[in-house]
Formats: C-alpha cells, sequence, structure tokens
C-alpha cells in the first residue's frame, strides 16, 4: 500500500471516533472517553510517524478528480505539518480537559462528536495541498464548530451562533469567488514554495490585487482581523475547552494559516512584493495588533479579555508573513505554536477560576494565588509568555519579528511591535498581581467541583500544567532539535532556498 | 438479444406503470408492490444510464414504428441523469413511505398515484416529441393532483384544488403553443422542429405560451403562490416527491425547448428577464422561509427560492454557452437535498404531532439521527462542502465569472448565504433549551435510515460531478 494513505489514516483517527460517538447513548461515558482518547493518542503516533517521514524529504500527496481542472489534493510538506502536529497535541490535552469540564453536564455525545469533527476538519486544513481543499475542509470547520458555540443552549449563545456563522459563511462565499476567479486566470494549481502565480502579474496585475485582497478578507474572519473580528468576543460563551481549541488551534489558526498559505504558497513572496501587497497587509496587521490590544485593556471578563488578546496575537501571524522576509517568516510562523500553546495554557487556567472557584473577572481575581497556586502559576508563565518575557516563547517570536522587520527596513512595524508588548503587559500584569499579592477578604463561593486531593479536578489541573510546561519548554528550550524554532526554520530555509535569503 | 439503452430506457416507463395498474387493482399489496417494482425500475434506470454512458444518445420509435406515426423515445445524457434522479429520490421516498403511511385507506391510494406518477415522469423525461410531452405533461400534473389530496382534510383538499387550477391553465397555455407549432411547421419531433424553426411570429407566440404554462407548473416567481400550500400540506413523502422531483420536470421540459427548438427565438433582454424572476424568486422566497412559522413551510418556501436558481440558467447561457450544465447539476443536487429535508421534516413532525418551529425543539434533541440528516442536506441547500450543493455552486460562480456576470454570480452566493440563514435557524432549534415534550412518538426506524441515507446521497454527489458533466456532455446528436 502506498505511504500517503496515512493521510487518510490520520484523517480517519479522529472522524471515525466522532461519528461513532454520535451514535452512543449519553450515560455510556466509559466507551466514549476510550474512543475520544483512543482516537487522538493513535493521532498523535501518526502524526509523529509522518513528521519523521516529511524530516527524511519522503513525499505524502492523494489526488482525486472533483470536476475538471479542479482536485482534491491532500499533500504533507513540512508547513502542514507545524499546524497538523500542534493541533493533533493540543487536541489530545483538551479532550482530557472536557471530559473533566463536562463532567455531569448533559449531551456529551454530541459534543465530542463535533470536538472530533472540529479536530479532523482542522487537520483537514493542515494536510490540504491546494486552495479548494483548503476551502473545503474550511468550511466544514464552520460546520464542526457551530454546534460547539451553541452548545449550551441559552439564548446568549445561540446569538453568538448566529453571528459566528454570519461572519464565516460570508466569509465563505467570498473565498468562493476569488478561488473560482483565481482559478480561472491561473487553474487550480497546487500549494508550492514561491506560489504559482509567477508571470501572471504583467496581464492581470489589477485582477490579482483583487483577489488577494478577497481572500485576505475571507481568511480574516477566522483570523479576526480587524474590523472582522467581533463574532469572536461574542463566541466566549461557548464551553472553556471550546474557547480552548477555537482560539489556540482550530478557528483563528485555520484563517492565520490559509493566510500563510496565500501569501507563501500561491502568490509567493516575489510576487507579494511586486504587486505591493505586502504593506496593506501589513498594516491591517498591525491595525489589529493595536487594537485587539487596547480593547482587552478594558475587559473585566477574564475570558473576554483573552478574546481581545487572542484578535491581537493571532495578528502577529499575519504581520511576520507579510513582512515578507525570511527572519520575519520565522517570527510569524512559530508564534502560531506558541500562540497556541500560551493562549491554551491561559483559557485552561481561566476554566479552571471558572468552575472551581467561579471567578469570571479580573476584578475577582484577588488573592486566587493562595487557593490555587499551579494553575496561577501556570497563567502567569502564559502571561509573561504573551508579554514577551525573555526565555520565554512569546519572547521568541517578538525577537524574530523585530529582525524581521529590520531585515525588511520597516522600521515602524519596530514601534508597533513595542507599542503592543507596552499594552500586553498593561493588561496581563493587573490579573497576575491581583491573582498573587491581593487579598480575599470574604470566603470562596461554594465549590461545586469534587476535588480532594488537588486545587481543583485532576482532569482540569493535569492538561493545564502541561501546556504550560510546553510552553515554557517551546521558549526555553528553543535551541533545540524538534523545537517548534528548529522546524520552523527548516520551513523558512525550503521557502527562501529559491530566492536565495539566508537566516 | 443485447438489450440497448433505450431499451432499458423503456422498461423504466413500462415497469412501473404496470406496478401503478397492480398497486390499484390489490390496494392491499400496495407496500410490497411499491417496493419490488420501486426496485425494478431503478434497475432498469441504470441500464438506461450505462446505456448512454457507453453507447451515446439514442433514439428510436416504440416497437419500430417511427414518427410521424410511431411514439418516439429519445434519450440523451441530460434525459438520463434526469432519470437517475428521479430513481434515486424516489427509491428512498417509496422506502420511507413504508414507515410513514400506516392508516390502510391514504396507503392503498398512494402506491398506485406514486408509481404512475413515476411513470409518467420517466416518459416525460423520454419524450421527444412536443405531444407526446403534451400528454406526459398532463399525466404528471394529475397524479401529483391526487398525491397532494391524499391526507384529506379542507387544507389539503384546497391546495389540490388550487393546484389543480394551476396545472391545468398551464398544460392548457402549453398545448395552445404546440397547435401552432403544427400549424406553422407540420411537425411534431424536437430534433425536426429546431431545424425547422423560423423566427417569426407563429413561433414567438407558441414559444411564450408553452414557456409561460411551463413556468405555472414549475412555480417561477411570481407564480409561485400555489406552492407553499400544495407542498406543506401534502404527506411528507408526496412534499419530497413534488419539491424534488415534479417542478423539475416542468423545467426540464424548459431547459429542453430552449437548448433544442427555440434558441433561434432569443430577443434582448429575454435573458434578463428570466434571470430577474429568478433572482425574485431567491430573494423572496428566502425571506419567507426565514420568517416561516412552520417546518414544512420553511422548506417549501426554500424550494420557491431554490427554483430560482434554475433560471438563472438563461442570462448565464448567454455569456457562457456550456452554463445549462451547472444548472441541471444543481437541479441534482437540490432534488436529494431537497427530498432529505422534506423527509426529516415529515419525521419529526411525525414524532411530535405537529411542525411548529417554536415548539419543536424537544423533539429535535430527542431524533439525533433524524436531525443530523437534516443538517447534512441542509448544508446542501446552502452549498457548503462536501456536498452536492457545494459542488452545484462552484459550477454556477465558475460560469458566471467565466462570462464576467459579476451580478449573477454575486446572486448565486448571496442565495446560499440567504439558504443559511433559514437552515440554520431551524437547526438552532436542536440546541435550545426547553421542556420535555411529554408525547413525543418515536420516528420508525426505516423513516430515519432512509433519510440519513438519502442525505448521505447528497454528500457522494459532492464527489459526482466530474462524472455528471460527463454525461451531460452527451446531449443532441439525436440519430
Amino acid at each position: 500500500m502506498n505511504a500517503s494513505w496515512l493521510l487518510i489514516f490520520i484523517l480517519m483517527s479522529s472522524l471515525v471516533p466522532g461519528l461513532l460517538i454520535f451514535f452512543l447513548r449519553e450515560e455510556s461515558h466509559g466507551l466514549r472517553t476510550a474512543l475520544n482518547l483512543g482516537g487522538a493518542g493513535l493521532k498523535l503516533i501518526l502524526v509523529g510517524y509522518l513528521l519523521l517521514g516529511v524530516q527524511r524529504g519522503d513525499v505524502y500527496e492523494l489526488r482525486a478528480v472533483l470536476l475538471p481542472g479542479v482536485e482534491l489534493v491532500l499533500a504533507a510538506d513540512s508547513l502542514s505539518l507545524l499546524f497538523a502536529t500542534l493541533s493533533t497535541l493540543l487536541w489530545f490535552v483538551t479532550t482530557i480537559y472536557a471530559v473533566g469540564y463536562l463532567e455531569g453536564s448533559p449531551n456529551h455525545s454530541r459534543f465530542f462528536g463535533f470536538f472530533s469533527l472540529c479536530v479532523s476538519a482542522t487537520v483537514g486544513i493542515a494536510f490540504s495541498g491546494n486552495l479548494i481543499t483548503f476551502l473545503i475542509f474550511y468550511e466544514i470547520l464552520t460546520l464542526a464548530t457551530w454546534p460547539l458555540v451553541v452548545h449550551r443552549g441559552t439564548a446568549q449563545s445561540l446569538r453568538a451562533g448566529r453571528l459566528y456563522l454570519a461572519y464565516t459563511l460570508a466569509g465563505g462565499a467570498l473565498l468562493l469567488a476569488a478561488m473560482v476567479w483565481l482559478a480561472l486566470l491561473a487553474g487550480s494549481g497546487d500549494f508550492k514554495p514561491g506560489g504559482y502565480l509567477m508571470g501572471l502579474e504583467q496581464e492581470f496585475p489589477t485582477q490579482l490585487k483583487l483577489i488577494f485582497a478577497m481572500l485576505v478578507a475571507g481568511f480574516g474572519v477566522k483570523a479576526a482581523l480587524v474590523p472582522l473580528h467581533s463574532w469572536l468576543p461574542r463566541a466566549m460563551v461557548a464551553p472553556a475547552p471550546v474557547s480552548a481549541l477555537l482560539h489556540a488551534v482550530a478557528v483563528v489558526k485555520a484563517g492565520a494559516f490559509g493566510i500563510v498559505r496565500v501569501v507563501d504558497d500561491v502568490y509567493g513572496l516575489t510576487l507579494v512584493l511586486e504587486l505591493g501587497l505586502d504593506l496593506p497587509l501589513m498594516a491591517a496587521a498591525v491595525i489589529t495588533i493595536v487594537y485587539g490590544s487596547v480593547r482587552a485593556l478594558f475587559a473585566d471578563d477574564i475570558k473576554r479579555r483573552l478574546a481581545f488578546s487572542t484578535v491581537s496575537q493571532v495578528s502577529y501571524i499575519v504581520l511576520g508573513v507579510a513582512l515578507a522576509g525570511p527572519l520575519g517568516a520565522v517570527g510569524g510562523l512559530v508564534h502560531l505554536v506558541h500562540q497556541g500553546l500560551m493562549k491554551i495554557t491561559l483559557f485552561f487556567c481561566a476554566g479552571n477560576f471558572a468552575e472551581t472557584l467561579h471567578i469570571h473577572k479580573v476584578s475577582e481575581l484577588k488573592g486566587v494565588g493562595r487557593r490555587m497556586p499551579l494553575t496561577m502559576l501556570a497563567f502567569t508563565l502564559g502571561a509573561l509568555g504573551m508579554i514577551g518575557a525573555p526565555p520565554l516563547a512569546g519572547f521568541i517570536s517578538k525577537w524574530y519579528l523585530g529582525l524581521g522587520a529590520l531585515q525588511m527596513e520597516q522600521h515602524w512595524v519596530l514601534a508597533a511591535l513595542v507599542v503592543s508588548s507596552l499594552l500586553n503587559a498593561a493588561y496581563f500584569l493587573p490579573p497576575v498581581i491581583r491573582g498573587w499579592f491581593g487579598r480575599r477578604e470574604e470566603p470562596w463561593h461554594d465549590e461545586h467541583m469534587k476535588h480532594h486531593r488537588f486545587e481543583t479536578h485532576w482532569m482540569l489541573l493535569g492538561p493545564t500544567l502541561f501546556v504550560a510546561a510546553v510552553a515554557v519548554a517551546a521558549g526555553v528550550l528553543a535551541g533545540m532539535p524538534y523545537s517548534p524554532l528548529d522546524w520552523v526554520s527548516l520551513i523558512v530555509e525550503r521557502e527562501y532556498a529559491p530566492t536565495g535569503g539566508g537566516l | 438479444m443485447f438489450a440497448t439503452g433505450l431499451d432499458w430506457a423503456a422498461w423504466a416507463v413500462a415497469v412501473p406503470l404496470v406496478g401503478a395498474l397492480l398497486a390499484g387493482l390489490l390496494p392491499r399489496l400496495g407496500p410490497v408492490l411499491g417496493l419490488v417494482f420501486g426496485l425494478l425500475t431503478a434497475l432498469a434506470v441504470a441500464g438506461a444510464v450505462m446505456g448512454v454512458w457507453h453507447e451515446g444518445p439514442v433514439r428510436a420509435g416504440l416497437g419500430g414504428w417511427d414518427v410521424p406515426l410511431g411514439i418516439a423515445l429519445s434519450l440523451d445524457g441530460l434525459a438520463a441523469l434526469m432519470l437517475a434522479m428521479t430513481a434515486v429520490v424516489g427509491l428512498a421516498v417509496s422506502i420511507y413511505a413504508l414507515g410513514y403511511l400506516r392508516s390502510s385507506q391514504t396507503r392503498g391510494k398512494f402506491w398506485a398515484l406514486w408509481l404512475w406518477l413515476w411513470a409518467s415522469m420517466n416518459a416525460l423525461f423520454l419524450s421527444g416529441d412536443v405531444f407526446n410531452i403534451y400528454v406526459t405533461l398532463e399525466l404528471v400534473g394529475l397524479a401529483a393532483v391526487a398525491l397532494t389530496a391524499l391526507s384529506g382534510g379542507a387544507a389539503a383538499l384546497g391546495a389540490a384544488m388550487r393546484y389543480l387550477l394551476v396545472s391545468l391553465l398551464g398544460s392548457l397555455a402549453y398545448l395552445m403553443g404546440v397547435a401552432l407549432l403544427y400549424g406553422g411547421y407540420g411537425v411534431l419531433d424536437l430534433a425536426a422542429l429546431g431545424a425547422a424553426m423560423e423566427p417569426d411570429k407563429v413561433s414567438r407566440l407558441a414559444a411564450v405560451l408553452m414557456t409561460v404554462g411551463l413556468l405555472m407548473k414549475t412555480a417561477l416567481f411570481p407564480l409561485h403562490v400555489w406552492l407553499p400550500p400544495a407542498h406543506g400540506s401534502a404527506p411528507a413523502p408526496v412534499s419530497a416527491v413534488l419539491s424534488a422531483l415534479v417542478v423539475k420536470a416542468s423545467f426540464y421540459l424548459i431547459l429542453r425547448l430552449w437548448l433544442d427548438v427555440f434558441p433561434v427565438l432569443t430577443v434582448p433582454g429575454f435573458e434578463l428577464f428570466m434571470g430577474a424572476l429568478g433572482a425574485g424568486a431567491l430573494l423572496w422566497g428566502s425571506l419567507l422561509a426565514l420568517r416561516a412559522a412552520r417546518l414544512k413551510q420553511v422548506v417549501a418556501y426554500s424550494t420557491v427560492a431554490q427554483l430560482g436558481y434554475l433560471f438563472l440558467v438563461f442570462p448565464l447561457m448567454a455569456v457562457t454557452p456550456g452554463a445549462w450544465q451547472a444548472v441541471v447539476f444543481f437541479a441534482l443536487a437540490h432534488a436529494c437535498a431537497k427530498a432529505t429535508v422534506f423527509l426529516a421534516a415529515g419525521s419529526l413532525q411525525k414524532a411530535a404531532g405537529h411542525d411548529r418551529l417554536a415548539q419543536l425543539g424537544a423533539v429535535m434533541r430527542k431524533e439525533p439521527v433524524t436531525v443530523f440528516a437534516f443538517g447534512i442536506a441542509g448544508a446542501s441547500l446552502v452549498g457548503l462542502p462536501l456536498t452536492g450543493g457545494f459542488i452545484a455552486k462552484w459550477l454556477l460562480v465558475d460560469v458566471a465569472l467565466q462570462g464576467h456576470a459579476w451580478g449573477w454570480a454575486s446572486l448565486v452566493l448571496a442565495g446560499g448565504l440567504l439558504a443559511g440563514g433559514y437552515v440554520f435557524r431551524v437547526l438552532g432549534h436542536a440546541f435550545g433549551r426547553g421542556s420535555v415534550n411529554p408525547d413525543h412518538r418515536p420516528v420508525p426506524a426505516v423513516m430515519v435510515w432512509s433519510t440519513l441515507v438519502l442525505a448521505l446521497v447528497s454528500v457522494a454527489l459532492g464527489f459526482a460531478g466530474a462524472a455528471s458533466l460527463e454525461l451531460l456532455a452527451l446531449h443532441g446528436g439525436r440519430t
């Protein structure tokens, strides 16, 4: 059998358990958890195997004809694996977290079924080998996340779901139009480093610019580029594991990953620079970074603050690719992983606070460091990482973004990075300081979770500490082989080899 | 003797006709006869499709008698695809009906009428001359009206009465057109008429009469008012057949006439006019679907809206000649999706005893598989992957952009978003919080699973785009 079938197996490893879970009875907790974790574990192993293969330089590719001239292509390159590994790893921990989080609430089968579909779609996005395949999985992701957003079934969450659909379906329609148009001009080419549109810029410069704008706007909806971001803070009504997954790997990252694919593998950096598309994209990213940070500053609700922080931080990725130089690209791509790790830590912590002590607001965090020291420690590490304190992961990202800005002589970007880091500190330090040094006068709310040994349920605490440790390791051990930075350098080397840029 | 595609096609008409007669004579055996003859019909259709696939388009007189004496059958890719669409939806609906129709009185009538309708539709797709088409059109119309009235009750009878009037009026207009053509050219055969057609006044009048008559039967906005009550009040299997297949039959004729007979008659502005009606249908139907309070009404108005897409074929063909293939594929995707949605709606209605959306939430949570099928088919209506609807939308946008028709492309996409509005409006109720319905009647398994299988056909269509287009390319060239 062809080794490329590995890609199908990886997709199936979450799709099949997901579909089976839909048909399980509500009471069969054990079987459901076994299916969930079995699928997640199997996927982790398969992705690890694929990772070794891709590093050796093996080619994995599967094709099927959808329409004359339009193919469904699954392929694994080093960039796919960056995204696939991240989502697989985080799915595993989020599943454990979700099992603990949802204990005692109704509709488990529905929740975990869609949860698995959502991850299958994300991994499908990672392995998409051309734009139409990407769009297919991207839209499936929309479909699979909507039930998770409205899971609680309150009027508020149904409203949030409507808003989410309105934004994402409109974005999807825009993408479809852009992709059909592009296919008419250039055929439906595969993703490849340096893009496949070279030579068309003489004949269709305006069309290409317009299509680029449509693609970025379409992906920008999920990447929450300002002014297309307002669905994201509202979607916070979803259960904490969903928010964590949405922000760290699935939805928001899918948008950012789409922009990376468009810039690097459809247009190619040379063409982006030639058509003068880098500056508008950079401007959009910088505006989003600053705007998101400012809004986060004024949000008292913890999850809402984290949501605006996501709006801001995801645009670092966009900024990195928009810089169109190798160092900037390293900064942007490595942030895809780093932001995911740090943000999922923060969301898990927020979930722990909410579930254990009913804390939902920053102002209520006073003294929580004494009651839940480990969670607070994880929160602190995530927050410091986001601010960019060396040697944590966020610092590595920002360092390379800064170098990238200098390399491409965009000094104003450096200023924007400084401003945004200051803003990060301004909205992340108060909860940290309040948590450790504040003093709580009245006793804590009734604690409704059963936990005797630890500060909260072990299935909530374990994943939180694990992702916090991985986030710290990604920063501290950035120089080691197989660290995110190491892998990203490999991607960027392959990407820039044709144009001769070096690190 | 080796059976040709045309032999199979003749069987595809004869088998359900025999079935209808038997079911009429032996109403007690209705379900068994329906299932057996349904399966046999589907087999015959499969043979016909394979025949076209291998041998290309064919036509011949029935029993060796060719025109002008005999009845000519003609089978090409378009007709074959329509036969296949009818067979797939028809088979699923037949199986569903086994569980749905419990009371023996309606059951006896249903199977005879339904097999008769199936035979008439197959005959309609295979007819090669305008008079035979009239006959089959009348047969389809009468069977459809009788099925609409099947559930009894004042609402159903009123709707059926209105449907009957529209249907007869439509056929009459069509027949007048046929008379004019016969007076002018002395032939009835489609291909012969197409070859002889002159852009004179009489031909134009004939074309207008025939087209308007068929538009009434297709329920194109603003001639749609009869459709929502008829489709909304009929029993679920009937609604599914009416919305998915019967309106497509008259659309098929419009397409056939304007592809093979009338192309020389087009005047400037005609395409735009038809496109504008389609746009009106799309927007008005979607709006009403977004506001309707009952589930089956939502689905019926969705049909009004989606029929609007079909009439974009005129403006799109003006800019890209191959556009009709995209529209036919859309019709195919819509047929599967809409039938599924009606069947799912019927199951939910059975389970709850009503179909008021606001109080349906509890039942929807009890019937996850049905809601799941509704969701998949709904995704196809919206045009989300991996469904036939997505491929159809891609093809429509593709032909629109090929002809630089930005307006039509935007309309197609906007229609998808509106569909998203009403599909997810329904699905939202499945997630809402609400009390449990005390008198919830579980849906029979045969209904649940036939609905789900038909929903999965929508997914399979997502991969059938290339093959369908290849089949449609086998057009014309009749000898």
